[in-house]
């Protein structure tokens, strides 16, 4: 036992780093009774400790603390992704109007980042089902508390309550079907449950063999409760709108990014048959799990556009468009090769940077002008050209017009479809579903450039808010000219430890 | 070639854009400067271009036929075991086909940006925009690389977007998101399309996938097994239908063409300019480009339909053109209509076709780039474009008139005007293929005489409403913006070898990879 500690805690120096930020942000927020928003800094130098332990993570492939959580290059992919969105997440906070009118409390906000942080990074290692179940638990509380973060407003308290309630039932029922795989295979752990499977202890056609599917079923609930797939996408739009928008940022990215490294683990790990040389799966006979997945994706494309097309809140519309973005992904996941993983790795680097800076025009907006209404954006062009331009790329981005990183994104995902035989039809689903979310984001520039708001005005903007927003409008256009070192990253990033 | 005059031509506008952008709004005058300057400047460097082009050359399916030729490396990501290395080039060149097309772009522009005067507020970003557009637009006239063609294609979308629904007549919000989302939908099946053809192709040379589009289109490099390989296959002809689409939105071949007129009647003058200059020719630049060299079966099997889409459009649109009283909405459907000779001289495969479709193509730009300018000329004057309202302008305006008579007649096809000689050639090509369908085409000259030679008595002819007495002249910018293209128009009618020496040798080339291809051997 103590052995085993021994030798696995050598490789976990970033999540041990985030324990103890949590701990020192969590405490020290006494200490700020004057300046609350201090314990921000905490947290922030935590974060920046972690980026840079990160590199001591990768290039090896381990498992540690018994096959409960797994270092590998995918998971330091998907923790790099985390931890910037964290720390660009606390800058945004730090900035945050919402946060400081209710900065009683910043040492739990900024302590319950650090948090879900250390869950979220447990989510893209976990190996073993219990971890998983208890990382998305710890992700989950930690949000359900950010979520309710503004005591006064309505909205908020309305957000967490839904999102307790939603995400109590799916948490159970994944703990239901992970308690079916347990008694099924007798093991917790990914690896051993792929090699019961494999050695066809559960034969086609009996009952345990439709149990299993049924508990499969249940975890997909669980996980895609997470990544807002349709049909467990219920609590996003609610939760979206009501939780401050920093951590509604977070949550797009961060917890969904999470959220995909654990989904793409489990199938990877648990159903894989062999690895081809050219590096496709041989997914277990049985059920077309790629055709299950490929509805999940269209259901989920094709609602959160449609929708979007409805809102009127541009924060709602925002989580609608993140559904829709979810579903490209899952599309990735379709094509059960590496190609298909390296394609939804590459988006989400793309993802992060388009969202978050959407989202950050999205909240300078807010505090300047009062209001998140798509109708509230008419003019904008005219009083604040600089952040209209940039909410301007951003938009363009995740509609995935060229030469903006989002296009880049969407295309490496429709490449890697139509590299499988028989997925045309789902390539075709998702350009039209691009389309149609055209007709959304066109909305907001529409607003933006060809009408005029009630009140001419110029808005000032600091310089700050200037600066931030092309920290994000920037690269979301370099990206989308040059993006071979992010492909190159995540390719060499698909490696997941396989006993 | 030692100076890289493509991407000369293609980013001078970006440079222009970033100097606009510098100076402060007010200064219309140095923003106006700067961008006639700009345009000015391009279309020297296109004739300095089409000096130096060598027109003995085929070029289409072959690099050494190509010219001005620009290649470097891009994108490389080196290989992993699963994945295959990746390199897009920056690979640019012109030949036959895009040689006229880039000469016309130029001088569409530099017209375009003349009248562009007339425009009043936000300048700045009007001419930021206008010159993103003309960058884009060589550049998809100049690729040879797929994936560049497919993002100076879509780079095209945002600024006629923002340039049609800002400076845009009243319905312009709706003109504006209906044209992006129609374009768009086209351009996605493009992209699907050139994702598949990726993964076909190898590069003789590297072994590599390639989005080079010469590779493309020689059949030894696509594996048989990949999904366009083989001859006339289900997914080809897919293949095929879906580019068609692609590109039909924007030529715009009924029944895709809705919105065009829309988006034309809304634009302001000079956009419609290059709407129906340039942005038209896109549609069968591209077909002429990428879908009949790479997919011959396909095309000789949709032959007939292509042909008969071609006599839809060119008798519709001149029946819906004779009916409408909005001046620029007829000039909208005439477009539709004489982009139907193209079609007809493009489906008939043959060199007479061939080489009457390009030559459309660019005496069309021309003309239709007349015909828009005129009606902004009247509308810039009386604000009203309904042909009724309007009598006896001849007397009012005689030098106008003149420039409206050259378009006009151009426009119906009389022949010693340039409409004439392409469109006879297109309709040579077409009967030798099929003899009913073009004898039914031919309706639509008849039909174009009547619309044009109608609107032309109820605006020019009669008496003149006592409204319209203080009509002013048309004034020496309008000539200068007009007199370019007359000059075209007059000298290609009498003298069209000139443009023939262009395009000849790369068009008959075309039509020899088309219907004799290895590909071919068997169908015809």
């Amino acid at each position: 036992m103590n052995e085993i500690i021994q030798t696995s805690l050598p490789f976990l120096w970033p999540e041990l780093t985030l324990a103890v930020t949590f701990v020192f942000t969590l405490f020290l927020q006494f200490a700020f009774k004057k300046a609350p928003m201090r314990s921000g800094y905490v947290a922030l130098a935590g974060f920046l400790v972690v980026f840079f332990l990160l590199g001591t993570q990768g290039g090896e492939e381990v498992s540690v603390f018994g096959s409960m959580l797994a270092v590998d290059s995918f998971a330091v992919f998907f923790k790099y992704l985390i931890i910037i969105s964290g720390i660009l997440v606390l800058g945004f906070s730090l900035q945050s109007e919402e946060i400081r009118n209710n900065a009683e409390h910043a040492g739990e906000y900024f302590a319950f980042i650090v948090s879900m942080t250390l869950g979220m990074f447990l989510m893209a290692g976990a190996s073993n089902l219990l971890m998983m179940y208890l990382s998305i638990e710890l992700v989950s509380l930690s949000s359900y508390v950010l979520a309710g973060y503004l005591r006064n407003v309505e909205r908020s308290n309305e957000a967490a309550l839904k999102y307790v309630i939603f995400g109590a039932v799916s948490s159970g029922l994944m703990l239901y079907g992970i308690s079916l795989i347990y008694g099924l295979t007798g093991a917790l752990d990914i690896y051993g449950i792929r090699e019961v499977l494999a050695s066809g202890a559960i034969m086609q056609g009996s009952w345990a063999y439709a149990t299993l599917v049924g508990a499969v079923i249940l975890i997909i609930g669980g996980f895609g409760y997470k990544i807002s797939a349709v049909p467990f996408h219920y609590w996003t739009p609610d939760v979206y709108e009501g939780a401050p928008i920093t951590i509604t940022a977070y949550l797009s990215v961060a917890s969904k990014a999470a959220g995909f490294a654990i989904t793409i683990r489990f199938f990877k790990v648990a159903f894989l048959n062999t690895i081809s040389p050219n590096g496709t799966w041989e997914i277990l006979e049985g059920m077309n799990w790629e055709l299950i997945i490929a509805v999940l994706s269209v259901l989920t494309m094709t609602l959160g556009n449609l929708v979007a097309l409805w809102q009127d809140n541009l924060k709602r519309m925002l989580a609608y468009s993140s559904i829709a973005h979810a579903g490209y992904m899952l599309m990735g996941l379709v094509v059960a090769t590496d190609n298909g993983i390296t394609a939804v790795m590459v988006y989400f680097v793309m993802y992060l940077i388009m969202n978050l800076g959407a989202f950050y025009v999205v909240m300078v907006v807010a505090q300047k002008t009062g209001s998140e209404d798509i109708d509230d954006y008419r003019g904008l062009a005219y009083r604040a050209p600089w952040i209209a331009a940039t909410m301007a790329v951003f938009l363009v981005s995740l509609t995935g017009l060229p030469p903006t990183a989002g296009f880049i994104g969407k295309l490496w995902i429709f490449a890697a479809v139509l590299s499988k035989p028989g997925f045309v039809w789902l390539a075709i689903i998702g350009v039209i579903n691009s389309v149609i979310s055209l007709y959304y984001y066109a909305r907001v520039f529409r607003n933006m450039y060809l009408r005029q708001g009630e009140e001419p005005q110029p808005i000032a903007f600091g310089n700050r808010s200037i600066a931030w927003s092309l920290l994000f409008a920037v690269p979301t256009i370099v990206l989308g000219l040059y993006f071979g070192p992010v492909l190159e990253w995540a390719k060499n990033s698909v490696t997941l430890f396989l006993r | 070639m030692d100076f890289p005059i493509l991407s000369f031509i293609t980013f001078l506008p970006v440079l222009g854009l970033l100097v606009i952008l510098f100076l402060p709004k007010e200064s219309h005058r140095n923003i106006r400067g700067v961008a006639v300057a700009v345009t000015v400047v391009q279309f020297i460097f296109a004739i300095i271009l089409w000096a130096g082009f060598d027109p003995s050359l085929a070029g289409i399916n072959a690099e050494s036929g190509m010219q001005f030729v620009e290649r470097v490396q891009w994108i490389t990501i080196p290989q992993t075991p699963w994945f295959g290395e990746i390199r897009i080039e920056y690979f640019m060149g012109v030949d036959g086909l895009s040689m006229p097309m880039v000469l016309l772009t130029t001088l569409i522009v530099v017209v375009a940006s003349l009248a562009s005067f007339s425009v009043g507020k936000n300048l700045k970003g009007y001419f930021a925009m206008f010159l993103l557009l003309d960058a884009a637009m060589i550049g998809v006239f100049c690729s040879l690389d797929f994936f560049l063609f497919y993002i100076f294609w879509e780079l095209m979308l945002l600024p006629m977007y923002f340039l049609i629904g800002i400076w845009g007549g009243p319905r312009r919000e709706y003109a504006a998101i209906k044209f992006f989302i129609y374009t768009l939908l086209g351009s996605v099946f493009i992209l699907l399309v050139m994702i598949g053809l990726y993964f076909s192709t190898t590069d003789p040379a590297t072994g590599l996938h390639t989005f080079n589009m010469i590779a493309m289109m020689d059949p030894a490099n696509v594996a048989s097994d990949s999904i366009f390989g083989g001859i006339a296959t289900t997914a080809r002809h897919l293949a095929f239908v879906a580019l068609f689409i692609g590109f039909a939105i924007k030529v715009p071949i009924f029944p895709f063409h809705t919105w065009l007129p829309d988006a034309h009647v809304e634009a302001p003058t000079a956009i419609s300019v290059i709407l129906a200059g340039v942005l038209l020719k896109m549609g069968t630049y591209g077909l002429m480009r990428i879908s009949l060299p790479m997919f011959p079966d396909s095309m000789l099997y949709f032959q007939l339909p292509i042909l008969i889409l071609g006599f839809i459009n060119i008798v519709y649109g001149a029946l819906v053109a004779m009916a409408q009283t909005d001046f620029k909405k007829m000039i909208a459907y005439s477009s539709i209509s004489h982009m139907g000779y193209v079609m007809i001289g493009l489906a008939a495969l043959n060199p007479q076709g061939m080489n009457g479709a390009i030559f459309q193509m660019f005496n069309h730009g021309t003309i239709t780039a007349m015909l828009f300018i005129l009606v902004g000329v009247l509308y810039d004057r009386a604000h009203t474009r309904g042909m009724d309202e309007f009598g006896g302008i001849y007397n009012k305006m005689p030098v106008f008139s003149f420039f409206t008579i050259i378009a006009f007649f151009a426009a119906i096809g009389l022949p010693g005007l340039s409409g004439f000689v392409s469109e006879a050639f297109c309709f040579l090509g077409a009967f030798r293929t099929n003899v009913f369908w073009a004898s039914l085409s031919t309706l639509g000259i008849v039909l174009g005489a009547g619309y044009m030679l109608w609107a032309f008595q109820r605006v020019f002819m009669g008496k003149l409403p006592e409204r319209w007495e203080g009509l002013s002249e048309i004034n020496l910018r309008e000539i200068l913006s007009l007199a370019p293209l007359a000059v075209v128009v007059v000298v290609l009618g009498v003298q069209p070898g000139i443009a023939f020496n262009w395009f000849s040798n790369s068009m008959n080339h075309l039509v020899e990879i088309v219907t004799s291809s290895a590909r071919v051997a068997g169908l015809m």
